[in-house]
């Protein structure tokens, strides 16, 4: 009985506390982990940038499996954190569910669209981000064959895949594009080693430089094809450190800016739909010392090029999500 | 499909096998014993962590793989503990290490290096690298034989021999030596074995032990060989996948190598074909992935003959009632 009342007097004053506690942001990280050096990681730069400019705190939390992502959002708006920041698509059911509940709380949803009055979606143009490395890896390949490794087969990939294939085909109308996707399941995320017997299977097929969006499998992509003398391509965050000289570039997904933007408008976020396309920045193509001797200044002038074309509206990309099917390439 | 396709499919076959061969192996051990053991893929998962943890450290691969069957031994010696010693039930034991090592790694990996789980990217000298046969270079030229011996047979890390090797050597201790028969014996009566005097409990816990070693070397060949590094949940399966293999193969050594070699085949095909195309239709990729789970389920149903697990299997031994 006495535990009881402890545990009773423990919780009550946890409320307290996560009461008066109230306002700072947080952050759900989706099954990649937060140090995924892609995606989740990408978000995590985001809060810390907004966490060292204001000096201002955030909570956040890594889920673990598929059946925490409500517990977790509901666990987090309870104890009053606004905005909540949620990433990845898988979580539009549950935001659907558990954003009615709590009206006076923000929630931003990363690569997904949620019709909620509570709810910022934020999406990327991916696709027009993997153009323009499409663009550079047709121009880096001698083969004429570039090689595309998802990870879980879903629709947000494709349009990666589908972006790319664009890219290439742009420059070299005649090049292959080979497209492998991981598997069908979350854990399509995290077995570098799968993600690098691809990487060996698409060059004995030919192909010279390889563009993974594959989270942590991609990992596995990167580190075959520097193994083998090819070219690699990261996703989301910078990549191009990994494997210095041996990664072409890497297509970057500003998430870090969408989570830091969301955090500093803080509770007075305005809900609705955001496309983080060219012409925010909110996509594009990574350039610094690390691949700067692979980037000749023609490549970079064509790509630039392309990209302020896009940005303008003059050339238009070719979006998977439009109607589930790709000019470039066959899934 | 040309003869250099099908090479490369094999070379890769020979890759995705080796993980799957040694857990497999592992298990056989361990069942043919008498003790269940559905914790491989924690087992290999916890010996891929500590060999990349160690590698990554100190440098040194082999140090790594020492790291990784040290690892894998100690879940060995609690699955025992619990199962033997404490006649625990063996499937939840198995569970539990699953769960154990999918959580301890994370923590202590973040714990250690803060990369969220994973271990540093290993570089040269902590990763296993491709041993060059003798003559590959003199045969490789030889029409069919050449790319066989040059491609397929050469140019894999040890494990992959080491393993290639270690279906022999299991079918040698298992049918042709004493403690063999009586590891046999345990599993299918153990109180036969009691009675000739014979420790049931050194038996299994021996058994246990051997299973350890090799899940310890199958995990330690995901994260030194295959990848270059520990990432969260690298084994994806394969432990499962061996044990599906284990029950394809009837619990018998050869048969295992063959299981787990088209088990990888099929892999490697998903790999390479991402949709197969027959003419009239396409079979989709999610469909080869599922194979090996579709060709377990027939074999259990008993279409392609009767997979009979050992008769003790799962039962702790009670000496007196």
């Amino acid at each position: 009985m006495t535990l009881m009342k402890h545990l009773a007097a423990a919780t009550a004053s946890l409320a307290l506390t996560a009461g008066m506690a109230a306002a700072d942001p947080a952050l759900i990280f989706d099954l990649g982990g937060k140090f995924d050096k892609s995606f989740n990681e990408s978000a995590y730069e985001g809060a810390q940038r907004w966490a060292k400019e204001t000096g201002g705190s955030y909570k956040e939390l890594e889920i673990q499996s598929e059946a925490q992502r409500e517990q977790a959002i509901r666990r987090l708006a309870e104890s009053g954190a606004n905005p909540i920041v949620v990433m990845s698509f898988s979580n539009i059911e549950t935001l659907n569910t558990v954003a009615p509940d709590f009206p006076e709380t923000k929630f931003v949803l990363i690569d997904g669209v949620v019709e909620q009055p509570n709810v910022r979606s934020i999406v990327f143009a991916e696709h027009e981000g993997s153009y323009l490395v499409g663009m550079l890896a047709a121009m880096a390949s001698k083969s004429g064959t570039a090689g595309f490794i998802g990870g879980m087969d879903i629709p947000l990939i494709r349009q990666f895949g589908c972006g790319y294939a664009q890219g290439v085909k742009a420059v070299n109308p005649d090049a292959t594009v080979l497209t492998n996707m991981t598997g069908s399941t979350g854990a399509a995320w995290n077995d570098p080693v799968k993600g690098g017997e691809l990487a060996k299977s698409q060059i004995s097929q030919g192909a010279d430089v390889i563009f993974a969006a594959a989270g942590g499998t991609g990992l596995g992509v990167l580190q075959a094809a520097a193994d083998a003398g090819v070219l690699s391509i990261g996703v989301d965050s910078n990549q191009n450190y990994l494997h210095p000289g041996k990664v072409l570039t890497s297509m970057l997904k500003r998430v870090d800016n969408a989570v830091y933007e969301s955090f500093k408008a803080g509770e007075a976020l305005e809900p609705g739909m955001i496309n983080m396309n060219l012409s925010l920045q909110g996509v594009g193509y990574a350039l610094d010392d690390n691949n700067k001797d692979l980037i000749t200044d023609e490549m970079k002038a064509k790509v630039d090029e392309a990209a302020a074309k896009i940005a303008s509206g003059e050339l238009k990309i070719h979006d998977y999500h439009s109607d589930n099917t790709c000019p470039a390439v066959t899934f | 499909m040309d003869f250099a396709t099908l090479i490369q499919i094999l070379d890769s076959t020979v890759r995705l096998a080796t993980p799957l061969l040694f857990a497999c192996l592992a298990g056989l051990f361990s069942e043919r014993a008498g003790v269940f053991d559905i914790g491989l893929e924690g087992k290999m998962l916890a010996a891929a962590f500590l060999s990349a943890a160690v590698a990554a450290l100190t440098g040194s691969v082999w140090l790594g793989v020492l790291a990784g069957i040290f690892a894998s031994l100690l879940l060995s010696g609690i699955h025992g503990l619990a199962a033997i010693t404490f006649r625990g039930n063996q499937l939840i034991s198995g569970v539990a290490i699953n769960f154990l090592a999918s959580g301890l790694t994370v923590l202590l990996g973040q714990k250690w290096f803060g990369l969220g789980g994973r271990t540093p990217s290993l570089t040269d000298g902590g990763r296993f690298e491709p041993i060059t046969l003798p003559f590959a270079d003199a045969i490789a030229p030889l029409p069919i034989i050449g790319p066989i011996y040059a491609e397929l047979i050469s140019g894999h890390s040890i494990l992959v021999y080491l393993a290639i090797a270690c279906v022999p050597a299991s079918a040698w201790v298992l049918y042709r030596t004493r403690f063999g028969l009586r590891l046999r014996a345990v599993g299918e009566n153990p109180a036969a074995v009691d009675t000739a005097g014979v420790s049931v409990t050194g038996i299994r816990y021996a058994a246990v032990a051997i299973c350890g070693v090799l899940c310890g070397l199958a995990g330690a060949y995901l994260a030194l060989g295959l990848a270059a590094g520990f990432g969260k949940e690298m084994t994806a399966g394969r432990g499962f996948i061996a044990l599906a293999a284990l029950i394809f193969a009837k619990w018998r050594p050869w048969y295992a190598l063959g299981a787990t070699m088209l088990f990888g085949f099929l892999e490697a095909v998903g790999n390479r074909f991402p949709s197969i195309d027959l003419g009239l239709f396409a079979i989709p990729s999610q469909f080869v992935q599922a194979l090996p789970y579709i060709i377990t389920v027939v074999i259990l149903a008993g279409f392609i003959g009767k997979a009979r697990p050992p008769r003790a299997g799962g039962e702790p031994y009670v000496k007196e009632r």
